[in-house]
């Protein structure tokens, strides 16, 4: 087990956060292979998204340790679990909707990223080719210089999405990035993640079964924030203590 | 967005909005004002470095400081102590129990210059603590509530009570700091005369001159990628968070900039003023200055700069007629702007009087040439940011 840990990109052992008594998250295990596609799904207060904001910093565990890389990910900053290389995706589209297609994806370009980087930074060829590359990925290259706050929903979330992709991560972490999405842009979207599943390992909290049988190598299953069941999609479909508990009879 | 020469962004839309600015401050009002007049503007354009100083931490980065009278008055104050030890001769003081130390330090019975009075002899080390202090105090109290992620109301109630500690403290230590009167009688700089309306005409002009600089400073650090993150951090802090930036620094930064702004602004305001109190440092001025910008367009460099003039000017107006009534005017006021005019001067001039200039023959087509950069965002995403907060 031991000698195997090191060719895991994430491993998480013991994850524990408890919110006042509440276990949200309770002594969850799970191991992701370099490029990898990982879903988690789960009834609704399975502790899904609680995993990501675990992963990200933005809650911090109570006991257990995450490891990516080299790098303890509970003991480090937002920002520098970041330049580590987790992107991560919010539920609700959260892009800056004052700023145009093109400034969204150039802030999140990464270079100047302290505050003197930032003022000296230029826009170059290197970063225009960059975030027209990526807003050519993400079907927004005719709303490149429109104000983010007048997409459609669905184009915020592809946005969001290539706000990731500029950043280079080696783990992107989507939460429901077709929920709330018409079926054309969820067909689109399913395009999408298949061009950066290439090339990135992804761990994505879905909920619609024929969109994560399309993607995942392996589906993780949580319940009361321990894993319930993990394996191929066919394995977890046919889990009996699965269908009992989310799949439904 | 992109200027190429200093002489191409002079005659862009922008440019020009500069332009009109130093025409109006440097030719229409010295010759249409007289000297007491004119002195009496360049005191409300000290206040526009605060008001600059909010455009840049209110408008732009979303940090509401109610305590910008702080820096203001710190600024103030190194500056009154310069002056102050400059008047305080022995042979102007002879007449002390102890000659050469400040007269309110006399009659309360000090008999030393205390130790951080002393370095206030030398004029360069002031100029240095007019910037430095303000900005060392906002770089204490941003590293002590941005760190811990303290913002919004909860910071902007915390500025505040800084500013009333500051007052107390002040009126407190009377002897240190000449108390509730502050320092006053400042008669020279460096052996020259700042009362005479000469030397008060020249000071206005080095205000309007530090004005422009610091509003190209400002504009510089607005549109660098700086500013664009600044932006983006009143809009979704928490995804500037996960895009990778330490979003404390940056507030740290901006709220430091305000403050140093607001210093230079007090520096000059006891320049011209000659004499410098703690009514200047208070809840109640910093909570004017914060009406200048609101009223001017908080999103707006320039806008903060006429909101700072037309206020200070109709407050000078109305208090000469109805001493009594300028608050209720000024509190209307501010009801006025965020229920009709949440964008303020600047969100009007843009709506309206904007889409009049393409009308304008030769002056029209030539602006329209120049897509107009939006400075304020639609009203519309302003109300829902407000909702969500």
């Amino acid at each position: 087990m031991n000698a195997q840990k090191e060719n895991f990109l994430l491993a998480v052992e013991g994850l524990t956060v408890s919110f006042d008594g509440f276990k949200a998250v309770d002594d969850l295990s799970f191991y992701l292979d370099p490029k990898e596609i990982r879903v988690i799904i789960g009834p609704n207060g399975a502790g899904k998204t609680t995993v990501l904001d675990l992963i990200c910093g933005k809650t911090r565990a109570t006991a257990g340790s995450i490891r990516f890389g080299g790098n303890e990910l509970t003991k480090m900053k937002e920002h520098q679990i970041v330049h580590a290389g987790v992107g991560r995706k919010f539920q609700n589209p959260s892009v800056f909707e004052d700023l145009t297609v093109f400034e969204n994806l150039e802030v999140s370009y990464p270079q100047g990223h302290t505050v003197m980087g930032a003022l000296a930074f230029k826009r170059d060829a290197a970063v225009i080719e960059a975030v027209e590359r990526i807003a050519d990925t993400i079907f927004l290259s005719d709303q490149i210089n429109e104000p983010a706050g007048l997409l459609s929903h669905g184009q915020k979330q592809w946005l969001e999405i290539g706000m990731l992709l500029i950043q280079k991560p080696d783990l992107l972490m989507l939460d429901e990035p077709v929920a709330g999405m018409s079926v054309a842009e969820r067909k689109k979207t399913a395009e999408l993640l298949r061009v950066i599943t290439r090339d990135h390992t992804v761990l994505v909290i879905e909920h619609d079964m024929q969109f994560v049988g399309d993607i995942a190598d392996r589906v993780t299953v949580m319940h009361q924030g321990k894993v319930l069941s993990e394996g191929s999609i066919e394995h977890v479909k046919k889990d009996p203590k699965v269908i009992e508990v989310y799949l439904g009879h | 967005m992109k200027t190429n020469s200093p002489l191409q962004w002079l005659t862009s839309r922008e440019g020009i909005y500069y332009l009109l600015l130093a025409l109006l401050l440097l030719v229409v009002l010295p010759l249409t004002l007289d000297a007491f007049r004119l002195n009496m503007v360049g005191k409300y354009l000290t206040y526009a470095f605060a008001a600059i100083g909010l455009v840049m931490c209110w408008g732009k980065a979303g940090i509401l400081s109610l305590g910008q009278g702080v820096f203001f008055g710190l600024g103030g104050y190194c500056m009154a102590m310069f002056l102050k030890l400059e008047a305080s001769t022995p042979e102007a003081t002879s007449n002390q129990s102890t000659p050469g130390i400040p007269d309110f330090m006399d009659w309360n019975q000090i008999t030393e210059l205390p130790g951080f009075w002393q370095p206030f002899h030398s004029f360069s080390f002031t100029l240095i603590a007019v910037i430095a202090v303000p900005v060392l105090l906002a770089f204490i109290i941003g590293v002590a509530m941005f760190k811990r992620r303290v913002g919004g109301v909860y910071f902007a109630i915390i500025t505040q009570a800084i500013a009333a500690i500051l007052t107390i403290l002040i009126i407190g230590q009377q002897g240190l700091t000449g108390g509730v009167n502050g320092i006053t009688d400042l008669q020279t700089l460096m052996g020259w005369n700042i009362r005479t309306d000469a030397a008060k005409t020249t000071l206005y002009f080095v205000c309007v001159g530090l004005l422009f600089v610091s509003l190209l400073v400002a504009r510089q650090v607005q549109n660098a990628k700086l500013g664009r993150i600044l932006v983006a951090m009143r809009d979704q802090e928490t995804r500037v968070r996960f895009s990778g930036y330490d979003v404390a620094s940056f507030k740290v930064f901006v709220f430091c900039l305000a403050a140093g702004l607001a210093g230079i602004g007090g520096a000059l305001f006891t320049l011209q003023v000659g004499f410098m109190s703690p009514s200047f440092v208070g809840i109640v001025p910093s909570i004017e200055m914060v009406v200048f910008c609101a009223l001017g367009g908080r999103y707006s460099l320039l806008g903060g700069v006429y909101g700072a003039l037309l206020v200070n000017a109709a407050k000078s107006g109305f208090s000469e007629s109805f001493p009594e009534l300028w608050p209720y005017a000024m509190g209307a006021l501010f009801i006025g702007v965020v229920l009709a005019f949440p964008n303020g001067l600047a969100g009007l001039y843009e709506r309206y009087i904007m889409p009049l200039e393409k009308r304008l023959p030769v002056i029209g087509k030539y602006l329209d040439k120049d897509s107009p950069e939006p400075q304020a965002p639609p009203v519309v995403s302003d109300q829902l940011s407000a909702e969500k907060s």
